[in-house]
């Protein structure tokens, strides 16, 4: 049986999408089998971060309603055949489907798939509720501003009320020179505040915007410090021990040993 | 640098921290000082109390929060 993990936030546009695309990809790149689930219904967008949106036929709704059986939904990914998606409906109507059935398909889905990664629309109403149906394990995205980690805090205790114990976050949008200057939350505070553990830091990085107009998640390159930030917490989810990308100031003392290359 | 008072991180922090107590308790900031009024009133009538340093407030330890008040009291004497 695989594993099932809802990544979800209190604040919408923090960077979900972006986060199960990329943690998707770089499980499938270390060979996992992987399939995303798009449950944000009625705002369909992974399949569009993934560079998959001329591929599909049917939908979650479909597979649901039985219009079709799941191998014809779920969508292969152009580079990695052990990569899969089924994409959200389009619909308007918000009671297209119920949480037995999500849970129902997750469950399907595990017998199948190393990991199963669910995107969760935003909030605190029943598309919410849905997304975690079915989910093990749940990681919250959130930005280091005050009104997103204040949501994030209300959504670690909905997801305790619902079962989900000891959700990871991370915190994604971490702009370097803002805490430099002293205008971003320290992420050892964040942590604190919310007592929650950390899976992970993402820089803020404008290459993220091309890779979306590109269809192609960050992982995908190599070079980027971002592409390694996501990389690295899919190692994490894997249960391999990282330190953190260093985004607070290097100490002095350390700046000189690298300069003399003892660390 | 802007000095640590005055870097926007320290108020954030603080702000953050203020704003999740109010949450978790479902106590917004407004009803706390209706219910210190309220406290302060019904100590008043049972003993000489030092009405204007009287005070409550939400602590956070590890696993659990409580509502302290100070209440300062008169000595008579
Ligand atoms: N680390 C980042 N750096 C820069 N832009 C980002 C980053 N993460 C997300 N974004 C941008 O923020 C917007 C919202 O991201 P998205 O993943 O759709 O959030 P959500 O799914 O939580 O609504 C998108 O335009 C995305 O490109
Ligand atoms: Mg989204």
């Amino acid at each position: 049986m695989g594993k099932s993990i809802v990544i979800t936030s209190g604040k919408g546009g923090v960077g979900k999408t972006t986060t199960t695309a990329n943690i998707g990809m770089a499980l499938a790149i270390m060979g996992r089998s992987v399939v995303l689930i798009d449950a944000d219904i009625g705002l369909r967008n992974l399949d569009v971060v993934m560079g998959l949106e001329n591929r599909i036929v049917y939908d979650l709704v479909d597979v649901v309603e039985e219009r079709c059986r799941m191998d014809q939904a779920l969508i292969k990914d152009k580079r990695y055949r052990n990569l899969m998606l089924l994409p959200a409906a389009q619909t308007r109507d918000k009671t297209a489907v119920q949480q037995e059935q999500i849970a129902g398909l997750v469950e399907e889905l595990r017998e199948e798939f190393d990991y199963v990664l669910i995107d969760s629309p935003a909030g605190i109403e029943q598309g919410f509720r849905n997304a975690i149906a079915g989910a093990e394990e749940a990681v919250i995205v959130t930005t280091p501003e005050v009104s997103a980690v204040r949501d994030a805090d209300r959504i670690i205790g909905m997801l305790e009320a619902e079962g989900l114990h000891d959700p990871r976050v991370i915190i994604n949008r971490i702009r370097q020179d803002m805490v430099k200057r002293g205008d971003m939350m320290d992420i050892d505070d964040m942590i604190e505040i919310l007592a929650i553990n950390l899976l992970g830091i993402v820089p803020d990085d404008e290459d993220i915007i091309v890779s979306t107009n590109k269809g192609e998640p960050i992982v995908l390159n190599n070079k980027s410090r971002t592409g390694e930030a996501f990389r690295n917490i899919a190692r994490r989810i894997e249960g391999e021990e990282l330190p953190m990308l260093n985004t607070g100031r290097e100490k002095i003392v350390q700046k000189i040993k690298r300069m003399i290359g003892i660390s | 640098m802007a000095p640590f008072w005055r870097r926007s991180k320290e108020t954030a922090k603080e702000r953050l921290r203020l704003i999740l107590i109010h949450d978790r308790i479902e106590l917004s900031p407004g009803k706390m000082e209706e219910l210190k009024d309220d406290l302060r009133e019904v100590f008043k009538k049972h003993l000489n109390v030092k009405t204007e340093d009287f005070d409550i407030s939400v602590s956070r330890k590890k696993d659990s929060m409580a509502l302290e008040a100070d209440i300062p009291l008169r000595d008579s004497r």
